[in-house]
């Protein structure tokens, strides 16, 4: 059937069936890999988008279900060739090591400092509770989701 | 021109990172190709049974469906996945079941069709006819008179028994003041990278040309390996391992869907894409750990140990992957850990049971031993009342004892570990949150501090330590090329996938050329472009890969410094590499371009006698040693009396892996690593119930810790050089893991230690300690 | 990973869902969120022939007063209730108990209804729907009716919504302003859902004593329940009988077990976590 739907700004519309995941969507259909999957329970929060500006599982929807919904990928937050301020801390404070869950992970940082722009250690944490990294004890991520935080509050303050 | 600054030891942000923050990395599922397929598998949901037919008429023709293949169709067809450490009983593995399952997740048939979701219709349309049997469960029980046999051809689940005696021990047994008698369970892991593992393979009929991408830390190994399984010459294999979502070891192996893709993509002539679903991967790629080891440790009343006298029984599971039965070997070796204890003997018998293969994870052998070595110190703390840090001090092996010799009959290169311990101790303010522990007590607070001083074996090494019948050693690989423009590409054959040696050797050998960072390209990960090497496991990257790299670099080095010698006529021991020149080193104003000599080499318009044209060198690197990275964590922990959960107050980490090129890199490896070993000593357990039936089938059930789970770690280091090699470094991927397992489990069983309780097994769930205080209340 | 083939069906309205329902019956399966129904698609434990997405129902979303009562459309994902003013201040136990589900992805997605309708045992929000005496409103072709949060989970994963019937909102009475509450967790370490959930809600008599008492519990059993030999041991009774009364949380409870906890484990979570939910709600309520 036919979905339509903004990816990163651009309106698509593609003709799928109904039972493609949107996270599959991305991947096969847009062709924006950066998304990844980790798990098919729900859990490892490595296939997070945002769907209208909220973080999503995108394993768990339904590409149907985002009918009309603006979704945004890893792959479109650098704005004019430059990282997003989240993306500019992942890599600043060493967020990531093999860098599979990171875009999730990014999106997911997104949403938190779009609703709490000055998190604390302890709400970041609670936040990314839907996100499982391996490689870094979380503890860099969170780090870098400070980073972000005061980045961003710095130029709204700017 | 500006001032190029110098990289090792600063703070360099990764150089892999641009591409990774924002989804432009290629992992294995990210490849596409012109008329690919997906393949599936469908595998045993019994732990053991007999398979008396497969039905696959509805598969094959179901839509999308371009082939169903099953055990019996591969029948000689693809030899055994392989296993090259040595064992008295090494059964075939074949890549899909014949004629009998041995394991919940054993690949039994494969479906090949236009697209995963085509292949799971499919998939369910098989059927399979199975006669099931009584199941090996827990490993103590397999060599029972009457326990089923998972491999008729042996008549026996023993899968070896090794022993190293030493008649000293029992004469330790009989001057110690005490021997203390107990029972340790390292539990069954997994290790659940967030990217589970892939293929694709493509064949290319006219050059008989095979290539594969596969989620590996091995790719040179395991085109070797696969050269072998499908008759194909190594020439005529390409293995490339892109982007990898992490491994911890369980990706150091060869599994059976890498040859299977690879045979399917040659028979069909299509390439094909298998990806492991999470639940597959829980189920068959290997475990960790699984380790029971029955304890006597002879000690003095002052806390000196004499003698460690150790029986283990390990669980392969049911099929000997790469290297499972040399796992269990570190751990009885290293299980002394930091001390002198003169005597040691220990046996170990691998048992076959019905569950996945056991392997490398993140370790491999060492958490093991440390885990022994640290609750060791601590029970003797116990038994004599005394203070834990003390005993470790007594045991010490003093830092003027190295190169120490141990008595596994290892030795040690380097080290001071009183002054780890010392460190992290003011870290955690010991003196005063022995104080406040004791205020807390009376309060009816259970607050626990636990200390683990750890030394782990590292950057393995000298050949002759690993299996005969690996293809490569303990060796590594570089080539430095200088490309005509100055800029510079290194091919290492280790094999990065995290670890962040794109930047780690852009560091070195920007340092070394005096050139930017930014001109050095680290290629990694594919046996086309890249000379043999080994890959990257054992906290081997920077240990065996760096010096490998810089050997090259100097012989490099040599090459230009006499090509600038005969141009600036002085002589090239005279001269020195800094800021994109070669300068002679008593008066820097006396120096040429980089770019000059370049030009020089690949140009040769003059030819330099005895000097050949262009800039390339290669090493092949053998160490002459091991490295033993060693640190002291401490953890002060909260049990809620009510409910036995268990809150971090503190964590303090203190790692000794000699000398740090990227300090950055050096805490995020540790970091990981204390959350996997916490993770191990609180949360994680592969459980199989009774009948062998797989219970943490998925990531609902199996807990990889969450960000909330986890403290916040406060970590310094200590530095002290390793003589094995020109960089001093001594490896620092698996260090954390080590180091905090037993540091959480001592600091929990610290908590409850005015109850009596003197040892809980891992992990250490909030049931088990309530369930601990409750019996001691009781009692 | 991927769900069987299927029939996609969006409806514009709660009537058109039902007629769809009625059409295709049993091979349909109603889809808010989808966050308890595409997990068991994927997994092919579920394989209906038919889906009919409401989750683009207007009527079914959205949180309102309606003559003194809160009205929750059935598909007002949590995180609306999580955040919702309204919430807040009137219904603060729901919004307490929002913020405690699963994770801030689930939260986005996942909604009222489609959690109550699905009914799992380790579900959060049926503790605290059940201590707020929620009324869950159902509609067929045949008319509207509304069940009371006490009668609707049956057992697990089943509850007194007929087939044909669709779960359309979630009635609240508030408390009263004075009154306290807690919601409090024990999270399974890998799902993140509760072991044990308790939900108390109390008010206060001019002696400070307990006038009302409503404890909402999940995690517990195959179904969610509200334990009422908690409330009535505590009725008129002040802080000193909360521990007594917390232990008859396990009354004649058939305590689930599994690899994360035993019954005995579970229960004794009930028992503490009852108490302390009913001390934090006592703390916080006003004479």
């Amino acid at each position: 059937m036919r979905v339509s739907l903004t990816v990163n700004g651009q309106r698509r519309e593609d003709d799928i069936e109904p039972r493609t995941l949107l996270v599959h969507y991305l991947r096969e259909v847009a062709g924006l890999t950066g998304t990844h999957v980790g798990c098919e329970t729900s859990l490892c929060g490595a296939c997070t988008v945002l769907m209208n500006g909220r973080a999503v599982k995108s394993c768990t929807t339904l590409a149907v279900q985002a009918e009309g919904a603006e979704i945004t990928t890893v792959e479109g937050l650098a704005r004019d060739g430059k990282f997003h301020p989240v993306q500019e801390g992942f890599w600043e404070e060493h967020g990531l090591q093999c860098g599979y869950c990171t875009p999730g992970m990014i999106m997911m940082a997104t949403d938190l400092l779009s609703r709490n722009p000055d998190p604390s250690e302890a709400e970041i944490r609670a936040a990314l509770e839907g996100n499982l990294c391996r490689c870094t004890g979380y503890q860099h991520i969170v780090n870098a989701v400070r980073y972000a935080a005061n980045k961003m509050r710095a130029a709204k303050g700017a | 021109m500006p001032v190029i600054p110098k990289f090792v030891g600063e703070r360099i942000k990764r150089r892999e990172d641009p591409r990774l923050v924002s989804g432009t990395g290629t992992y294995v599922d990210d490849v596409k190709l012109v008329g690919m397929v997906s393949a599936m598998i469908l595998r045993s949901p019994y732990p053991h049974a007999k398979i008396i037919s497969i039905d696959v008429g509805k598969a094959r023709a179901a839509d999308g469906v371009v082939a169903v293949l099953t055990g019996e169709d591969l029948r000689g067809k693809i030899g055994s996945v392989p296993c090259v450490a040595p064992a008295e009983r090494v059964p075939f593995h074949p890549v899909l079941a014949l004629g009998k399952v041995r394991f919940v997740g054993e690949p039994v048939a494969v479906v090949v069709a236009s697209n995963p979701y085509k292949a799971q219709d499919a998939l369910d349309l098989l059927d399979v006819d199975y006669d099931p049997l009584d199941a090996v469960v827990d490993p103590e029980k397999a060599f029972d008179k009457d326990a089923p046999v998972i491999h008729e051809e042996f008549g026996t689940n023993l899968c070896m028994r090794s022993e190293v005696p030493n008649p000293q021990v029992d004469e330790a047994m009989r001057k110690a003041d005490k021997v203390i008698k107990f029972r340790l369970v390292n539990q069954r892991l997994a290790p659940a990278p967030m990217e589970p593992r892939g293929v694709v393979a493509q064949w290319h009929p006219g050059l008989k040309q095979l290539t594969l991408w596969s989620s590996t830390q091995i790719p040179h190994l395991l085109r070797s390996q696969l050269a072998e399984m499908l008759k194909l010459g190594e020439n005529h294999i390409r293995v490339i391992a892109p982007e990898v979502g992490g491994g911890f070891g369980c990706k150091l192996n060869v599994y059976p869907e890498e040859a299977l893709v690879a045979y399917l993509a040659m028979t069909l002539n299509r390439p094909v894409k298998w990806i492991e679903r999470r639940r597959e991967n829980l189920a068959a790629t290997t475990h960790g750990r699984d380790q029971i080891t029955y304890l006597e440790v002879a000690a003095k009343k002052d806390g000196e140990v004499l003698g460690v006298k150790a029986s283990f029984v390990c669980d392969m599971g049911a099929y000997l992957h790469l290297l499972t039965p040399a796992i269990p070997g570190f751990s009885g070796l290293m299980m002394t850990g930091c001390y002198k204890i003169p005597a040691l003997a220990f046996e170990q018998k691998f048992a076959f049971t019905n569950k996945m293969s056991t392997d490398a994870y993140r370790g491999a052998g060492r958490p093991e031993a440390a885990y022994i070595a640290e609750r060791v110190m601590d029970m003797v703390a116990s038994e004599f009342g005394l203070d834990p840090a003390d005993v470790r001090r007594k045991n010490f092996i003093p830092k003027e004892a190295f190169p120490a010799p141990t008595a596994g009959g290892l030795v040690y290169d380097s080290g001071d570990y009183n002054l780890a311990l010392d460190k992290a101790l003011a870290m955690v303010e010991y003196k005063k949150m022995r104080a406040e522990q004791e205020a807390a007590r009376k309060q009816g607070r259970l607050i626990g501090i636990g200390i683990s001083s750890y030394v782990e074996i590292c950057g393995i090494g000298p050949s002759a330590l690993l299996p005969p019948k690996l293809k490569g050693g303990g060796w590594e690989s570089a080539t430095v090329r200088i490309e005509p423009d100055s800029k510079v590409t290194v091919l290492t054959g280790i094999s990065p996938h995290g670890q962040g040696q794109e930047t780690t050797f852009a560091q070195l050998v920007a340092d070394a050329f005096g050139i930017d960072i930014d001109d050095v390209v680290v290629v990694h990960g594919d046996t086309a472009q890249v000379q043999y090497g080994i890959g990257t496991f054992g906290s081997r990257g920077t240990t065996v890969g760096g010096p490998a790299l810089m050997l090259t670099v100097q012989k490099l080095q040599d090459k230009m410094k006499k090509i600038a010698s005969t141009m600036m006529e002085v002589p090239p021991d005279q001269l020195i590499f800094t800021e994109r020149t070669i300068a002679m080193a008593s008066d820097p104003s006396r120096s040429i371009p980089l770019q000059q000599v370049v030009d020089a080499a690949y140009g040769y318009k003059m030819p330099i006698p005895g000097v050949e044209p262009g800039l390339e060198e290669k090493t092949f690197y053998e160490p002459s040693a091991c490295t033993f990275p060693f640190g002291t964590h401490v953890a002060v922990v909260e049990v809620d009396p009510e409910t036995g959960v268990v809150k971090f107050l503190k964590y303090v980490a203190v790692d000794d892996c000699g000398k740090i090129i990227s300090p950055l890199l050096v805490d995020g490896q540790v970091h990981g690593g204390i959350a996997q070993g916490i993770a191990q000593a609180l949360y994680e357990e592969v459980v199989y119930d009774e009948n062998g039936q797989l219970v943490t089938a998925s990531l609902m059930d199996y807990a990889v810790p969450k960000a909330d789970m986890l403290p916040h770690f406060d970590c310094a280091n200590t530095i002290t050089p390793s003589p094995v090699n020109m960089l001093g470094v001594k490896g620092v991927g698996e260090a954390g893991t080590i180091g905090s397992t037993p540091c959480a489990v001592n600091a929990v069983l610290d908590a409850l230690k005015p109850f009596g309780i003197r040892h809980l097994d891992m992990p250490l769930k909030p049931e088990k300690i309530w369930n601990a205080l409750r019996n001691a209340k009781k009692a | 990973m991927f769900p069987a083939p299927f029939e996609y069906h969006r409806a514009g309205s709660v009537k058109e869902a039902l007629s769809m329902l009625r059409q295709f019956g049993d091979d349909a399966k109603l889809l808010a969120g989808g966050h308890s129904l595409v997990p068991m698609m994927k997994m092919r434990l579920a394989t209906p022939a038919h889906l009919i997405d409401i989750g683009s129902v207007r009527e079914l979303s959205g949180i309102r007063e309606e003559g003194g009562k809160i009205v929750i459309g059935a598909a007002t994902t949590h995180a609306q209730v999580e955040t919702s003013d309204l919430v807040r201040r009137k219904l603060g136990l729901l919004a307490e108990c929002a913020a405690l589900i699963g994770d801030v992805q689930v939260r986005n997605r996942g909604t009222l209804g489609g959690s109550l309708a699905h009914a799992d045992p380790a579900a959060d929000y049926p503790a605290a729907v059940l201590a707020l005496d929620g009324e869950v409103s159902l509609e067929s072709e045949s008319g509207a009716r509304t069940v009371k949060a006490d009668d609707f989970f049956i057992d697990l994963m089943t509850t007194a919504a007929q087939p044909g019937e669709i779960v359309t909102a979630v009635r609240f009475t508030p408390p009263a302003p004075a009154a306290g509450y807690a919601y409090l967790k024990h999270r399974q370490p890998a799902s993140g859902f509760a072991l044990v959930g308790i939900a108390a809600l109390v008010t206060l008599d001019g002696k400070g004593n307990f006038q009302s008492v409503r404890v909402g519990v999940t995690g517990l059993c195959a179904k969610a329940f509200r334990a009422k030999a908690v409330e009535s041991a505590l009725a008129g009774k002040g802080r000193d009988a909360i521990a007594q009364a917390a232990a008859h949380v396990t009354d004649g409870a058939d305590a689930l077990s599994d690899i994360h906890a035993s019954s005995e484990f579970r229960s004794e979570l009930a028992r503490v976590y009852t108490r302390r939910a009913l001390e934090q709600a006592l703390a916080r309520a006003k004479s």
